[in-house]
């Protein structure tokens, strides 16, 4: 059986996705700021509104937490709301309605109710955003039992993860790296399409030293990777695609093929995820341990403006100087 | 500016939709004139050529690359001008990114405005005005400045909070708890919505089922005004009755809300296309309202103004605004290592690390290591 493919950037998967889901299930339902007759400020809804109609494709008042409390109330009578929340900068008003009431209502009502709903949201810096447009918090979702957190970083993956999370029958944060939206296109299977949840893909294998990381630091990575691969440092790129629940297997079975690790994440570092993937390494796979882990990633500062962002984000430049810390170890 | 409106002429005493107005929209007089100088009134002229002449090259600034997305407030001037010029230096400005009439009125340097859209970290805000800094998430400046407006109470101050906002911020959960505080602590607060029909693309009706946003003031006991928003004098008027009952001598400061209703002639950002969601004919009807041709006929037919001094303003208009970007433009690119400072009072520990190593890896790469194209 062949599939038939669509040549699709990221953003434009997110848009199929979502139209491939609404046609397969009715109870799927989209909501939020700007997302109907704009076809969203990114174009992720957009035709959506045309093709399904203002009750399927609602576009809300300006309030996040009544956006995520509705969705909550939907989820719960049945349906399967996937609200947009325009940035993830903007997310903090709903930041309760997620945390303590959907990422809970299973737990609380013993299985009564149920939060089967996606909170979609563009995240990361890059585009020369004004403040508050560039954040990349995923550790406050990732740090909330209930909750599943999915950061695809390719257009076929994208689809694939956005479907299954929309199956999925628990809330999922599902965060959009909007630095990569248009930044390349890839073939994309038409129809119905789901890559699961709670898997990561290696991008590149190696045996040196292996690199964890997710989202739009997945390129910058395989460029260092690349370049360290010209002068014979073979380095295993995994990209970890779901933050919560982690594929602590993949994360150790690339771990003990290298012995050494690092992480990539541009959200700031303290309390970062990388804290937490270097955490599984010492509980799982000490012994293979030959270097410290290193952390590569965003610093414990606000986004800057963006006459100063290229210097928060790493680059590939200072993924190279990372990697080779860790492969020049001892 | 510190002219007197006063309120004895029931500004707070009508219903919510009816709308202060001092000039129709074809710039004759149907109101009151407020109690300004004709220095004064020729000044919010003055401001209101000034934030669009400001508007156009700022987004051609953007078109041209130089400088990041921008908030167009082209046909939302006489808001903000005229209620600007109604406060006085030691009142505080807590506004939205859209407001830099407002606040270069208030006081901060047009430089300094543009420097902040230009993604510099210093700028935004300046070390004299009393503006605090933009507030990009919506409605969270509302209860700061319920917050300071109690403060200035608590104090025994004279200063009165004013909050600037749209109507897609009156959604917002802070919208609503922000006027709640107000109202029950009786602070000497003004909130002023800049309704311009849409947020983004969901118009106004789609943010609320009540028939005005002045009306939602009675819910938290406090009053609310309508007011003509493409109407300098108006908004001065109103503006001005709501500080002074702000600041009430008798003891019994009281919060306002005032409903601004104008149009945006623009598209939301630079990164925004209206013509998607808005209609054109919309646009061409509200153009109509412009405020700034509405003062002018006013001023010419009073005598206060004519070809001559209009002339004598747009050349001062032009180089002010070219004199300020130039300024913007020629301020040093600020020092990479700059976004560790003010994170905390002091810098230490962990941060002034990360702070070595960023100045080590640039001292070793360059600054192509880290900029992208
Ligand atoms: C909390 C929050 N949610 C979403 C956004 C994205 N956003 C920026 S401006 C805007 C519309 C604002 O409309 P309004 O309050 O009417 O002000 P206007 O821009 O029309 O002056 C939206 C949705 C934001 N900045 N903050």
């Amino acid at each position: 059986m062949t599939t038939d493919t669509q040549n699709l950037t990221l953003v434009q998967a997110v848009r199929d996705g979502l139209e491939t889901e609404m046609h397969r299930d009715e109870d799927v339902i989209v909501l939020g700021e700007d997302v109907g007759k704009n076809g969203g400020v990114f174009r992720a809804t957009e035709g959506l509104y045309e093709a399904f109609g203002e009750d399927r494709v609602i576009d809300t008042p300006l309030a996040e937490s009544g956006i995520v409390g509705t969705s909550i109330g939907m989820a719960a009578y049945g349906l399967r709301p996937v609200p947009e929340i325009q940035f993830m900068g903007f997310i903090y008003p709903a930041f309760d309605q997620i945390v303590s009431h959907a990422a809970r209502i299973r737990s609380r009502s013993r299985g009564r109710f149920t939060c089967p709903m996606v909170v979609r949201a563009p995240y990361g810096g890059g585009i020369r955003a004004p403040e508050h447009h560039s954040e990349s918090k995923e550790a406050f979702f990732v740090h909330e039992p209930g909750l599943k957190v999915v950061v695809p970083s390719t257009p076929a993956d994208t689809k694939g993860l956005l479907a299954s999370a929309i199956r999925d029958p628990d809330p999922v944060i599902f965060l959009e790296p909007k630095l990569i939206y248009r930044a390349f296109r890839e073939d994309v299977p038409e129809g119905d399409h789901t890559v699961p949840l709670g898997e990561a893909a290696v991008r590149r294998e190696g045996s040196d030293v292996s690199v964890f990381t997710w989202g739009a630091m997945t390129r910058p990575t395989m460029e260092a990777a690349e370049t360290l691969a010209s002068e014979g440092v073979e380095c295993e790129v995994v990209d970890l695609r779901t933050l919560s629940p982690l594929d602590r297997e993949a994360i150790v079975e690339s771990f003990e093929k290298t012995g050494r690790a690092a992480v990539v994440h541009e959200a700031p570092k303290t309390g970062g995820l990388g804290g937490e993937i270097t955490a599984i390494l010492q509980e799982e796979a000490l012994l293979y341990q030959e270097a410290p882990v290193e952390r590569i990633t965003g610093f414990d500062t606000p986004v800057p403006l963006y006459a100063l962002e290229d210097y928060y984000l790493p680059s590939p430049t200072r993924i190279e100087e990372g990697l080779r810390e860790v492969v020049d170890f001892p | 500016m510190s002219g007197r409106g006063g309120d004895a002429d029931g500004l707070f005493d009508r219903a919510p939709d009816d709308r202060v107005q001092v000039l129709n929209e074809a710039g004759e007089l149907v109101g009151d004139v407020p109690d300004l100088t004709d220095a004064e009134l020729v000044d919010c002229y003055r401001w209101m050529r000034l934030a669009r002449h400001f508007d156009e090259r700022a987004v051609n600034l953007q078109r041209q690359g130089r400088m990041g997305t921008y908030p167009p407030l082209a046909g939302q001037e006489a808001s903000q001008v005229g209620s600007a010029a109604a406060l006085d230096d030691d009142d505080w400005v807590l506004p939205s990114y859209r407001e830099h009439a407002a606040v270069h009125v208030h006081g901060l340097d047009l430089a300094d405005i543009l420097l902040y859209w230009m993604g510099h970290g210093a700028g935004g805000w300046g070390a004299e005005a009393n503006v605090f800094p933009a507030a990009v998430p919506i409605a969270t400046q509302i209860p700061h400045a319920t917050g300071m407006a109690l403060a200035s109470k608590l104090r025994g101050d004279d200063a009165v909070a004013v909050a600037y906002f749209g109507d897609g911020a009156t959604s917002e959960g802070d919208f609503h708890e922000g006027l709640n505080v107000a109202g029950v602590f009786d602070v000497p607060a003004v909130f002023v919505c800049n309704n311009n029909g849409w947020a983004i693309s969901v118009p106004r009706e789609r943010q609320t089922a009540s028939p005005t946003l002045a009306g939602k003031a009675a819910a938290y006991g406090i009053d609310g005004v309508q007011v003509d928003g493409m109407d300098p004098l108006a908004t001065y008027a109103v503006t001005r009755a709501a500080v002074e009952k702000a600041r009430d001598p008798d003891g019994r400061p009281r919060p306002t809300l005032i409903e601004a209703v104008q149009y945006r002639f623009g598209a939301h950002t630079t990164a925004d296309d209206p013509s998607v969601y808005r209609d054109e004919a919309e646009v061409e009807a509200w153009r109509k309202r412009d405020p700034i041709p509405r003062l002018e006929r006013f001023l010419r037919e009073t005598g206060r103004l004519d070809d001559g001094r209009i002339a004598d303003i747009e050349d001062e208009v032009r180089a002010t605004v070219t004199a300020a970007i130039e300024r913007a433009e020629t301020t040093a690119r600020p020092d990479p290592a700059s976004i560790f400072d003010d994170v905390y009072a002091e810098r230490r520990g962990e941060l002034d690390r990360q702070r070595a190593a960023l100045n080590r890896l640039r001292e070793r790469h360059g600054e192509d290591g880290f900029l992208r194209d």
